[in-house]
């Protein structure tokens, strides 16, 4: 019985006592042989048999007497994935030189060309069923294991072809070498094919070889984004500095980050400043400043300054675990396209088998002398030629690559469904604010109608929508912090959703909002409509503030705050590389048509859905989708999660929070606009080589089977030689494979 | 026709029936998973057909005991699982449905089929 060791981290330990209980508790679990616990490194060492014992028994063992494991699983599969990996890919090595030196050996002995070069031995039947049996039953012996195994279960699989069809090959020629006089006698020349069944097999490990190796490649970027990881974080405790495991940082930890250092963890700076290289996580390639207040991400390298920041997310909860967890899931996720492929593949075995049995009578009985012969090469020949891992393959290694390399870009796709229907895009439609613009509006105008002056104006604006949540709000509070406004305190707050705020300060009720909320108020707004033209022709948002001096008086209009937001610099570069996609893009926003119309002027945006209710985008898209278009909803995935539901496929972008990870199919962590493109283009290229795959592998199947079974003889006289056979098929998987491969060079940006 | 290839006749049609009723006409053991199972994965899944209560979590173990490459991962796309298999050791996989129907899970390769039947 195999015994493992390993050792994890303990959080919550603090005396002598809790060791002992800690051993106790583990040794309990089934399967561990020893357990030592050890309280100045707060690791316990495990020694336990793999089979019984599973890191959830050990963390459970541990939680139950009140600590917590930190057992990296990932790590540990990872590292396993790979021992195992290499000694198989030994393993093949080592069969693939056997089974081709001797399999090469005999064909040079034994074939009609070749035999007069080769040493007399050589030639010796004998001989040749010497060399063939180990590579038959050593190197092969994993082809029989599998198909006895499968056997069993009543299922077959390629093994089982190749299995059954150099079985056929072998056992032929034992007969022959054994019993020369029993081909002679039905008018065969007793001439044995040991070469064929010694290289088919040699051919099909090396082309095993060479497609684990590939296979590799296609879950790369899993392995890149796990070793992103930092490994320790130098953090604060008792007024000291000390360097410990990733693993064992707490939330509220201060951790200090030097230059060129990675950042262990998310959080928050609390001292300091400097520029931090976010690209392995957004894809941007440009550094950013950050300073006190801001939030870093783990993984992330830290440039030039030196910081220190507050843990606020740890373990699992953190930004790259987020990300390796919607990557590990999309890669595990089908797509629609594969369902064929699906329904093929659980009858295709045993619809080979059948045919092989069609191809052995027809020879037989149609085929010309030596008719036996004939039919069991041509039988051997289909056994071998069909390849169903590459119809296996098609797929997933492509969704894999493209779902990884879109990881890497700072595109994250949920899965496999999302990724296929992106490419079908014909219409985005972004949501103005905060994604199409910065989403910081500033205060621009402020005008005034009646005997309020500006700064009473701002103040009272600023006054009311502290309490607002709106992002406008956040503006007008900063305008009236940037010139040192004291303000007054509200009364009867109340945010009227789609329209604006209201409020008593003073003991004067005042409302402020847009031209809906004056218009329900009854406010006379004659005065100001030259002005708000203007204004809102220039992109500007303009919000009207109306006083009502006592109950029972109506509201006047005392005057305007406009507000305008920039416009991303990569806005206009990235809907012109969606337009040159050939997609529709449309604009959704609260603003009044008149502004919005502007903002999309200059953005080149003709389709411009203005005044449009929070409550109502979902709606918008609805109707859009009854056109009969197939429609992507960017947003920030938050605020517009029913939007981003409702689309074909939505796209969260600027954000990995869970909320908007779990709203959006897509979600584009920087806020590049450009990558809105590049994530349809990665659908794009991903589709057309899932299509290139499935193509290749029902065609080759398709085509070369009935070539195979011998249907071009009647009319080129043309047979398929086993050993070429395959060759065919030993390289139909791995075309699939570097095919899916091929995408990683693909340019999406 | 000669009595050789009247024999081979009779053989191939019996091979092709046998092929179709060995493959294809299985009937389904179905197991209860009772908040746990274990499935052998040798040649297959043993278990091959599992069925689990709605919306409660069950685990699945499955120890891979056949070292070909083919069974080496696992995957439920319908739960957007892939999940590599080491060899003799038990991989645990927890499901909390929330629909009722069948799920398909099949081998890296998808080869290898087995179901889930969330009731």
């Amino acid at each position: 019985m195999s015994q493992n060791k390993k050792t994890f981290s303990i959080k919550g330990m603090h005396c002598a006592s809790c060791v002992m209980i800690l051993e106790e508790s583990l040794k309990k679990v089934d399967g561990v042989s020893q357990a030592t616990v050890n309280l100045a490194t707060e690791k316990a060492t495990v020694t336990y048999d793999p089979s019984k014992v599973t890191d959830e028994k050990l963390s459970s063992a541990v939680s139950n007497v009140g600590y917590q494991a930190l057992i990296t699983e990932e790590m540990r599969t990872e590292n396993d994935e790979q021992k195992e990996k290499q000694r198989e890919l030994r393993d093949l090595r080592r069969k693939v030189s056997v089974s081709l030196v001797f399999g090469g050996l005999i064909l040079w002995g034994g074939f009609p060309g070749l035999m007069k070069t080769a040493p007399m031995f050589l030639q010796n039947f004998w001989v040749q069923l010497i060399l063939a049996t180990p590579v038959q039953f050593w190197a092969g012996f994993g082809f029989y294991r599998a198909t006895i195994s499968a056997l069993k279960h009543r299922t077959a699989n390629m093994d089982t072809l190749v299995a059954i069809g150099t079985t056929v090959a072998y056992a032929y020629s034992v007969v022959v070498t054994l019993l020369p006089w029993l081909a002679e006698k039905i008018g065969i020349e007793p001439m044995p094919y040991f070469d064929t069944a010694a290289i088919i097999i040699g051919l099909i490990l090396l082309g095993r070889y060479f497609e684990a190796k590939a296979k590799a490649g296609t879950s790369e970027a899993i392995k890149k984004l796990i070793g992103l990881q930092a490994k320790t974080a130098r953090v604060l405790r008792d007024g000291k500095e000390v360097d410990i495991q990733i693993s064992e940082v707490i939330i509220g930890d201060i951790i200090r980050v030097r230059p060129g250092e990675k950042i262990s963890v998310d959080g928050i700076i609390v001292d300091g400043e400097s520029s931090i290289d976010e690209s392995m996580i957004t894809g941007e390639s440009i550094p950013v400043d950050k300073a006190r207040g801001d939030v870093v991400v783990g993984a992330t390298m830290n440039k030039t300054g030196t910081f220190t920041f507050k843990a606020a997310k740890v373990g699992t909860d953190t930004m790259l675990a987020q990300i390796i967890k919607l990557v590990q899931e999309a890669q595990g996720s089908k797509a629609p396209i594969q369902r064929l492929a699906d329904l093929v593949s659980s009858y295709f075995v045993p619809a080979v088998i059948m045919l092989a049995f069609l191809t052995f009578a027809v020879w037989y009985i149609f085929g010309p002398p030596p008719a036996l012969l004939f039919a069991l090469l041509n039988t051997v020949a289909v056994l071998i030629i069909a390849c169903p891992c590459a119809m296996g393959l098609a797929t997933p290694t492509a969704i894999m690559v493209g779902t990884g390399k879109g990881a890497e870009q700072g595109i994250l796709i949920k899965d496999a469904e999302s990724l296929e229907t992106a490419h079908k895009i014909n219409t985005i439609i972004f949501d103005k604010t905060g994604t199409l613009t910065k989403g910081q509006p500033e205060v621009t105008d402020i005008t005034s109608f009646g005997s309020t002056d500006k700064d009473e104006l701002l103040k009272l604006a600023a006054s009311i929508e502290k309490g607002s949540e709106h992002s406008l709000a956040e503006a007008i509070v900063k305008a009236a912090e940037a010139k040192q406004i004291f303000l007054s305190k509200v009364e009867k707050f109340r945010a009227i959703p789609g329209h604006g705020v209201e409020g008593i300060i003073d003991g004067k009720r005042i409302i402020f909002g847009n031209k809906r909320l004056m218009d329900k108020e009854g406010v006379d707004i004659g005065l100001a409509v030259n002005k708000i033209g203007e204004m809102e022709s220039g992109g500007k948002t303009v919000m009207m503030i109306a006083i009502r001096q006592t109950e029972g008086e109506s509201f006047k209009l005392a005057g305007l705050i406009a507000v305008a937001d920039i416009i991303k610099e990569s806005a206009r570069q990235g809907l012109v590389a969606l337009q040159k996609l050939g997609i529709e893009v449309v604009m959704i926003t609260g603003d009044n048509q008149r502004t919005a119309s502007a903002i999309g002027h200059s953005l080149g945006i003709t389709r411009v859905l203005a005044e449009v209710l929070p409550d109502q985008k979902e709606a918008e898209v609805r109707k859009i989708q009854a056109e009969g278009k197939v429609v992507a909803m960017v947003g920030d995935g938050i605020n517009d999660a029913p939007a981003l539901a409702a689309a074909d496929v939505g796209i969260a972008m600027g954000s990995g929070t869970d909320v908007a990870i779990e709203a959006a199919d897509i979600t584009l962590i920087n806020k590049d606009l450009r990558t809105v493109a590049a994530a349809i283009v990665l659908s794009k290229k991903t589709m057309r080589t899932i299509r290139l795959n499935l193509f290749w592998a029902f065609g080759y199947n398709v085509v070369l089977i009935p070539v195979a079974m011998g249907a071009l003889y009647p009319f080129f006289g043309l047979l398929l030689n086993p050993i070429l056979a395959s060759i065919a098929m030993a390289t139909s998987s791995i075309s699939v494979v570097s095919n899916s491969l091929l995408l990683k060079r693909k340019k999406i940006v | 026709m000669s009595l050789d290839k009247i024999i081979v006749t009779i053989t191939s049609i019996l091979g092709i029936g046998f092929t179709y009723w060995f493959f294809l006409v299985k009937k389904e053991k179905i197991v209860e998973a009772a908040g746990e199972v274990d499935i052998i994965v040798e040649g297959g899944y043993s278990p091959e057909v599992i069925s689990m209560p709605k919306g409660k979590t069950t685990k699945l173990n499955f120890i891979r005991r056949d070292p070909s490459s083919c069974l080496e991962e696992v995957v439920l796309g319908d739960f957007k699982i892939r999940k590599h298999l080491p060899l003799n050791q038990k991989t645990t996989i927890e499901l909390t449905p929330e629909a009722s129907g069948e799920f398909k899970y099949t081998c890296g390769m998808n080869m290898y089929h087995g179901k889930i039947i969330v009731r």
